[in-house]
Order: structure tokens, then C-alpha cells, then sequence
């Protein structure tokens, strides 16, 4: 019965993936329909390419071709063809067939080492998102008091914690009250860890730890999005990307070739910043000089206060303005349509600067405790000011933005806009790419060496046990077929490593067996009748290799919880193999041992 | 087969064997320490593949043209596949494409076949979680054994295992093998091999502790040790099958895992015969320590 399950569920691995192609809208909000499968359809039998079949997945349509050039070839139609409006992705579809999926059967899924393709991990910058957080409680803070007439002596932020000292008493404890009332969260928590000195009008406040929580969840759960955003715009199918830990974001794309392109639009932490240009009689406190991204612009004035940035950009789309300059125009969701409609009413006039901001790294010369010297790598963030327009009436959600470049930057600004921003900056810490072609040679070494481990057990056994060796044989063939049921069953990636952990188990799942007919040795040689001998071998090896078995697993679910990527590929099949040698060499070896020497009067038994 | 080896007559001799061996590994490690990989340095490294033979030198003399000064340039399986190593503790992300691009301007022809690069801080966060693991695998092990066995027992396990991955670990510090995440994961499955090859004699001994009376402890051992020997020889012989195949088939990637393992099983296989076996004699077992425990709740009987 298990075993059967394990025949029907390893099946799907022996039907190839053909090459196809998965095509799906530009915008994510929209699904394919009949309309794009029609076009498609069109597209491709004018081409005259190898197309197979076209149809409707999920939100896809998928095109499978016969060969991999025609793929290649049906991929520059259809772009040619589609441009912007869609996304052309290649893609590996199973041809399991159709009784199979109903089933839940599919192929294993391969690991970036087999299939090709790039792994990123990336760290947020967990501290730039909490002082930007508290630059802007800052900002808010200074403004309530300016507008509650309470009289602030000074405000600053110091590193993590805000100051503010007040002139008098009775500001001092309008100011404490204030703070009191917003520390009052809906959960209980405190947002603040507040100090506060009656003696000299001073309060300390800083974020608590369960209000740093939040903001880690968040900014890594916003970022988590807009990484998924950008890797949907790259088209890449069956990509992954996970929260990893507490501040980790892991991303796979399987079977992304040019890795160059996907890390520049990945690794990318543009984000926009719109500001009213600051007037000359804005204090120096109120204002920030910003370079023109065009060096042969000079520099400009705006005012500190963020009037809308770039997470309230609901959609961008590059254009041409009327003079045929690029341009890219920008929807802004409600609440960022209110706060452009407050700024700008009543400034009619005034100049709107857009600043670009983008995550930078610069290597600076320092010293370790040695005094030796090391150059450590620093993030800093820059911004530069990409356009400054007059405003010439209130703006609301959808406005445009000129003064971008050249076309091509501004789809690339349009696009990194689409995909939302990124709530924190990110960096890489772990990149692996591996070529198309190590992944191929990647599985068929690991296909020959489970062939030529498999074929050399099975041939040593068969010479040293004979008929019993033959059971053993048919038992760890079994074995094998169930590790890829279970491991296509239970969605189990296969990785490099994780062949190497079948072949292991190859060697070692014989030992249950070996065990067994030892025991049945020793009892014949002490003098007992066949059937008993083999009665008395399985019974008494039983326990000897559950506790055998049950202490590698042990092992094997502690790589499991340590391991990252590939050794957790091997623990997989290191574990998956444990458990099912343990079925087929126990069960199964008995039932083709019964079915042999069951029922027979044997005189004489040779193991 | 039937063996009838006096194993434990030669226990000294074992005993100082295991003792120089684990003396010239513990050395080896602290004084040389491992060549850890790029999982455990951190670091940036690149795999291409020419169309002929690749000209090293060529290679070494753009990388230090192109400003690169700790590099290691080397053939990777074959002669036209080259891998280059750079240790960078800055963690910058870009040197694989910034390589790959000025070596793909001096040949067309270059494939591109992987690039890693492992950032400083996960470096050493990976070093730390695969100590970790290691220690945690065996407390549980040695939980397990004391459990289901007898605390002699486990200490007797463990002190094989130790004994295994120091002698391991030393072999790869002393010959200068990469010791990355794969060689890690083969480690622990070193530890369970060696473990069920351990469990597996104690078994026995057990068993024969309790069978027969009146015989003296290094008897028993020796016999247990004789009774399992064929089995415990036939399963490393079919483990260091696969496991040769893998070496010589299973590519470059797995080399240092299948080294790994093909070590582990010869000194698992004689670390189960003698460490074990050792280490209860010299903690003097008796027959008591193994005597069945009386059912639990029979003293109660006696209870008004």
C-alpha cells in the first residue's frame, strides 16, 4: 500500500519539463484573460514557432513549446510584440499528466545548485528605518508644541534618543502631558521610554523596545512586499521570497540568467521624497541643501518637511511631455493625494522639488582594537534633487513629474516607483549564482553517482547473500522509489547535497538487512529449523536498529535546524531515507522473504 | 564469516594509537587551524569555464591589474573550469560581476558557471550555529544512549563521536582541505553513521551482559565485538561504495563532503570497535549495571 503510494507519487519525476513560456500583465493587478491568450495565440502561430499548447494558469497563460530554440524564439515574438503590457518570462513546465495532478503528484522541485539561478540574502537596515522614524517624530513633535504654544527651549536627536528641554514649568508639564497621552498605545505597551527631569525641564524619549519590534516587523514586512513587487516585474517564475530570522530577507530566483540586471533592480533602494523648495527666510533648522542630480545645476534649498514619499506611490508609468522630454507620471494613493493637496494649496507659485534618494556604499579607512588599519564598508544614503518645477496648480493624486533623463531612466524610475518602496535600505550579505550549465552537469553527476552506488550495493549484495541479497535488492529499490514519492509529495526541494544524501542512505539503508541476516546466521548456527531462524533474526535485530535509526535522525534533524540551503537538503533526504529504510528493509524485505521461504518445508537455508 | 579476534588483548595499543592520532589532530587544529571555505570566511569566489585550456597566469595577471592583491587563481576539475578565490572583508557584494565582466572583455568565451559571495557577518554566524549544532547533536545523542542504554553507555558513544569528528577535523587542518558547509553537513552524518555502527555493538553487549553470567567484562566485550564484526564490516563496505562512487562521479562540489565522509567511516567503523569498548571497560562495567530494572511499582507491593 505504501509503496504504491510511493510508485504513484515518484511517477511525475519521470516525465520531462518542457521549455515554456509564462506570460502575465504588466500590471499585477490584472489577470490574464481570453484577450492576451487570444493575442498570444495569434503572436505565436504567425511566428510559425513549435508551440505545443497555450492555455490559461492561475493568473498566467503558459505557452509550451517542443524544444528549447523555439522557446527562445516564441520568448522574442512575444515581446517584440507585447512590449510593456506584458511580462515574458521563460519557464521549465512538468508534463505530469493530468490524473497525476489531480492527485497532488508533481516532479521534485530542484534547488538553485540543479536548476540554475541566483540566491540573495539581504539585510534591512534596521537603524536607518528607526532614525528616520524618529527625525519625523521629531518634526511632528515640534510642530505640536509650535502649535499648542508651548515654549520649547531646545530639541534635538542623539543618536537614539530625543532631548527636549522647555523654559518653563508650565511648559514643561503641558509638554510631559502631551507625551504621556501618546504613550498610551490600544495593547497597553508603551510606545516611549520616557525620562524626564522637573528639576532642569528636560525630557529624554526614546522608542521602546516593543515599539522597535513594530518597526522592525514593519519595515521588514513593507520591504518583504516591494521585493516582491520588483521580482514580479522581472519575470521570473516560481520565485522565492521569505522573511528569514528577525531582519533577513531571502530571495531565489530559479533560472534567471543575466543575474546582473536582477541584482540592480533587487538591490535597489530608490525611494522619492517630494518637498516644497524652502523660502530665503526659512530658518537654517527648517531647511537642507541638496545637490541637482545633474552636476551642471548646482545645488537648491528645500524645506526638511517630507510632504509624501515614495510608499504612497500607488502607480508610475513613464511618458513623454509635450515637448518630447521624458517624463513620469505618478498616482498617489488617498492619503498621499491629501497631504500633496494640503502642501500645495496656498503655494501656488512656489517650486516642488523631487528628490531622489538611493542606498549608497563607501569604503572608509579606520582602525581596529590592534590599531591596525582596515577599511570598513559604510552605507549612506543619498539624495539628489531630480526635479524642481514650479507648481502651477493644487496637486492631488495624479500629477507627473518632468526633468527625469533620459527615456530609459525614467522607465527605470517608473518601474522602481511601481514597485513600492523600500520602508528600511537593504544589503546584500550572501549572493549565490550558479550558470544554467553547472546546474545541468549538476544533475547528471548526481544522477550517475546514485546509478553507480546503487548498481555497485546492489551487485555486492546479491554475491554475498544470494537469494537473500536479492530481497534486500528489491527492498532498497524500494526504498529508493519512496524517498522521490515522499520527497515529490511532501514539496521537498532536491539540491545537490540532497542527492548526496540518497546515495548515502543507499549505502546505509543495506544495513538494516545485514543486520537481520546476520541474526538469522547465528540462530541457524546455533541449531534452530529455518522458519524459526528467520523468525527469531527479525525479531531480535528490531530493536538494534530502531535504536540505531532513531539516533541518526537525531543528527539528521539537528543539520536540519541549522543547516541553511543545501545541508538542509541533505538533512531532508538523510531523514526522509532513515524513515523509509527503516519500512522497506523491515516490512518489506520480510514480505519477499515470506513469499520465498513462506509455507516451505526447508531442509537447508543458506544466507 | 566467523571471527574469533582477541580485539581486546590489543586494547593499549589502541588506546595510545587513538591518543597520538587525536594529540597530532588537536595540535594540527590549534596551531594550524582549518582552511575554512568561503561559507565560513566570508568572501566572494567565481567559477568559469573556458572553451580550452585556461592560461592561470593570464588570469593571475588581470586579476592584479585590475587592483585585486589577496586572490587565489586555481583549476577547478578540469583545465579549461577556473576557479577564483577573494577574501574580502568588506563584504562587497559586486567584486563576482565586477570579475566577471573585465574577464569576459579579455575572452568572449567565458561561461560564467557560479558566483558566492558570503558576507563577513553570516561568515561567522555560520561558524558559530554549526559549533552549536555539533554540540547540541551530541548532548541529545548522549540523552538518547544514556536513556535507552545505561550512562556508561553514553559516555562511551560520545567519546567515539568526539573522537571521530576530532580525527576528521584534524585530517582536514593538516592537509589543508576546504572546509565549507557541505564538509559540515558531512560531519554530522559522520556522527550518525558512527553512532549506529556504536549502537549496534553495544547492543550486544548489553544483550550478552545479560545473558550469560559468570564471565569476565573484556570476555563478553570481545565476543559482542567478534559477533557483530561481519555486519559492521559489510555496512562500511557498502557505505564507502556509494560513497567512492560519489567521489569519483558525483563533480567537484561534493568532493570535500565524500572525503569527509569516506574518513569518517574508516575511523567510525574502528572507533566502534575499540573507543566504545574501551571506554566501558575502563569505566568497569558490570554485570550489575546492565541488570534488567525490576518491574517499577513491584516495591510497592509490600505496602499495608
Amino acid at each position: 500500500m505504501v509503496l504504491s503510494i510511493g510508485v504513484i507519487y515518484s511517477l511525475p519525476n519521470l516525465y520531462p519539463a518542457k521549455p515554456a513560456i509564462q506570460i502575465a500583465y504588466t500590471d499585477s493587478g490584472k489577470s490574464a484573460d481570453q484577450i492576451l491568450l487570444n493575442q498570444v495565440k495569434g503572436i505565436l502561430e504567425d511566428q510559425s514557432t513549435g508551440v505545443e499548447s497555450v492555455g490559461l494558469k492561475d493568473n498566467n497563460i503558459i505557452a509550451k513549446f517542443s524544444s528549447f530554440d523555439d522557446q527562445l524564439a516564441g520568448k522574442a515574438a512575444l515581446q517584440k510584440s507585447l512590449l510593456d503590457e506584458a511580462i515574458v518570462a521563460l519557464n521549465l513546465e512538468p508534463s505530469t499528466p493530468q490524473w497525476l495532478r489531480n492527485i497532488g503528484g508533481g516532479p521534485l522541485k530542484l534547488g538553485l545548485d540543479l536548476s540554475g539561478g541566483v540566491h540573495f540574502l539581504l539585510e534591512v537596515d534596521i537603524d536607518s528605518a528607526l532614525d528616520n522614524r524618529l527625525e519625523s517624530l521629531l518634526n511632528q513633535y515640534r510642530k505640536k508644541f509650535r502649535d499648542d504654544r508651548i515654549n520649547v527651549e531646545s530639541s534635538r536627536k542623539d543618536n537614539k534618543d530625543l532631548f527636549f528641554s522647555f523654559a518653563s514649568d508650565e511648559d514643561y508639564n503641558k509638554a510631559l502631558r502631551i507625551f504621556n497621552e501618546d504613550n498610551i498605545t490600544p495593547l497597553g505597551t508603551p510606545l516611549y521610554d520616557l525620562t524626564a527631569n522637573s528639576v532642569r525641564n528636560l525630557v529624554e524619549l526614546a522608542y521602546s523596545q516593543s515599539a522597535i519590534k513594530e518597526i522592525r516587523d514593519y519595515a521588514v514586512g513593507q520591504n518583504l512586499m516591494t521585493l516582491r513587487n520588483r521580482v514580479n516585474e522581472l519575470g521570473v517564475s516560481e520565485p522565492i521570497v521569505q522573511r528569514q530570522g528577525s531582519s533577513r530577507i531571502v530571495v531565489q530566483l530559479p533560472g534567471v540568467q543575466d543575474t546582473t540586471a536582477a541584482k540592480k533592480i533587487i538591490g535597489k533602494t530608490a525611494n522619492l521624497e517630494f518637498r516644497l523648495e524652502a523660502a530665503s527666510t526659512t530658518s537654517r533648522l527648517r531647511k537642507e541643501e541638496f545637490d541637482y542630480q545633474d552636476e551642471r545645476m548646482g545645488s537648491a534649498f528645500l524645506e526638511k518637511n517630507i510632504i509624501v514619499a515614495g510608499e504612497r506611490v500607488t502607480n508610475a508609468s513613464a511618458g513623454f511631455d509635450e515637448s518630447g522630454f521624458a517624463q513620469v507620471n505618478i498616482t498617489l494613493d488617498m492619503q498621499g493625494g491629501r497631504a500633496m493637496q494640503k502642501a500645495t494649496t496656498g503655494n501656488i507659485g512656489r517650486r516642488l522639488g523631487v528628490l531622489f534618494v538611493e542606498q549608497k556604499s563607501k569604503s572608509v579607512l579606520a582602525q581596529d582594537e590592534d590599531g591596525n588599519d582596515v577599511i570598513e564598508q559604510t552605507s549612506y544614503i543619498e539624495k539628489e534633487i531630480i526635479s524642481l518645477a514650479t507648481v502651477q496648480a493644487v496637486l492631488g493624486t495624479a500629477f507627473r513629474i518632468t526633468g527625469v533623463g533620459s527615456p530609459q531612466e525614467a522607465s527605470e524610475l517608473a518601474l522602481l516607483l511601481r514597485a513600492g518602496a523600500l520602508a528600511a535600505p537593504m544589503k546584500f550579505v550572501e549572493e549565490r549564482t550558479v550558470g544554467p550549465s553547472l546546474g545541468k552537469e549538476n544533475i547528471e553527476l548526481g544522477v550517475r553517482s546514485i546509478i553507480i552506488g546503487l548498481l555497485s550495493v546492489i551487485g555486492f549484495m546479491l554475491f554475498y547473500y544470494r537469494w537473500f541479497g536479492f530481497a534486500a535488492n528489491i527492498a532498497l529499490f524500494a526504498n529508493v522509489v519512496l524517498i522521490t514519492g515522499f520527497m515529490s509529495l511532501l514539496g521537498a526541494t532536491l539540491t545537490l547535497p540532497g542527492i548526496a544524501g540518497i546515495v548515502l542512505t543507499i549505502g546505509m539503508a543495506v544495513d538494516a538487512n545485514v543486520l537481520i541476516f546476520s541474526r538469522i546466521r547465528e540462530e541457524l548456527k546455533e541449531g534452530k529449523d529455518p522458519q524459526t531462524a528467520i523468525q527469531e533474526g527479525f525479531s531480535r535485530a528490531f530493536v538494534t536498529i530502531i535504536d540505531a535509526n532513531v539516533t541518526t535522525l537525531i543528527a539528521s534533524i539537528v543539520l536540519y535546524a541549522i543547516g541553511t540551503g543545501p545541508v538542509k537538503g541533505f538533512a531532508i533526504t538523510l531523514s526522509i531515507g532513515i524513515l523509509t529504510s527503516m519500512f522497506t528493509a523491515i516490512l518489506g524485505t520480510r514480505a519477499i522473504i515470506n513469499l520465498m521461504y513462506g509455507n516451505k518445508n526447508i531442509k537447508e537455508l543458506r544466507v | 564469516m566467523n571471527f574469533n579476534i582477541p580485539f581486546m588483548s590489543y586494547r593499549k595499543f589502541a588506546t595510545i594509537g587513538s591518543l597520538v592520532l587525536l594529540v597530532i589532530s588537536i595540535g594540527s587544529l590549534s596551531f594550524k587551524g582549518l582552511n575554512l571555505g568561503l561559507d565560513f570566511s566570508g568572501g566572494t569566489l567565481i567559477e568559469v569555464s573556458y572553451e580550452e585550456a585556461a592560461d592561470l597566469v593570464d588570469i593571475r595577471d588581470l586579476m592584479t591589474n585590475n587592483g585585486f592583491d589577496d586572490f587565489q587563481v586555481v583549476n577547478f576539475g578540469s583545465n579549461s573550469d577556473v576557479l577564483i578565490k577573494v577574501a574580502d572583508k568588506n563584504g562587497n557584494s559586486q567584486l563576482g560581476d565586477v570579475i566577471y565582466k573585465f574577464l569576459l572583455d579579455a575572452d568572449p568565451s567565458t561561461e560564467l558557471k557560479r558566483i558566492e559571495f558570503v558576507g563577513p557577518q553570516i561568515g561567522s554566524e555560520l561558524r558559530d550555529q554549526g559549533g552549536l549544532g555539533m554540540l547540541v547533536a551530541l548532548g541529545m545523542i548522549l540523552l538518547y544512549v544514556a536513556f535507552r542504554f545505561q550512562y556508561k553507555f553514553a559516555l562511551g558513544a560520545v567519546a567515539a563521536l568526539a573522537h571521530d569528528v576530532v580525527i576528521i577535523l584534524g585530517l582536514f587542518s593538516l592537509l589543508s582541505w576546504d572546509f565549507d558547509l557541505t564538509v559540515l553537513a558531512a560531519l554530522l552524518a559522520v556522527i550518525g553513521y558512527s553512532l549506529n555502527d556504536t549502537i549496534v555493538v553495544s547492543d550486544r553487549i548489553r544483550e550478552n551482559f545479560r545473558g550469560e553470567r559468570g564471565f569476565e567484562p573484556d570476555e563478553i566485550v570481545n565476543r559482542s565485538i567478534n559477533q557483530t564484526l561481519s555486519r559492521t564490516l559489510i555496512t562500511s563496505l557498502t557505505t564507502l561504495l556509494v560513497l567512492f562512487a560519489l567521489f569519483f562521479f558525483g563533480g567537484d562540489m561534493i568532493r570535500g563532503f565524500s572525503q569527509a565522509l569516506i574518513i569518517g567511516v574508516l575511523v567510525g567503523t574502528y572507533s566502534s570497535i575499540y573507543v566504545v569498548a574501551n571506554m566501558l571497560l575502563g569505566l568497569s562495567i558490570t554485570q550489575d549495571d546492565l541488570a534488567i530494572p525490576e518491574p517499577e511499582g513491584a516495591e510497592f507491593d509490600d505496602m499495608p
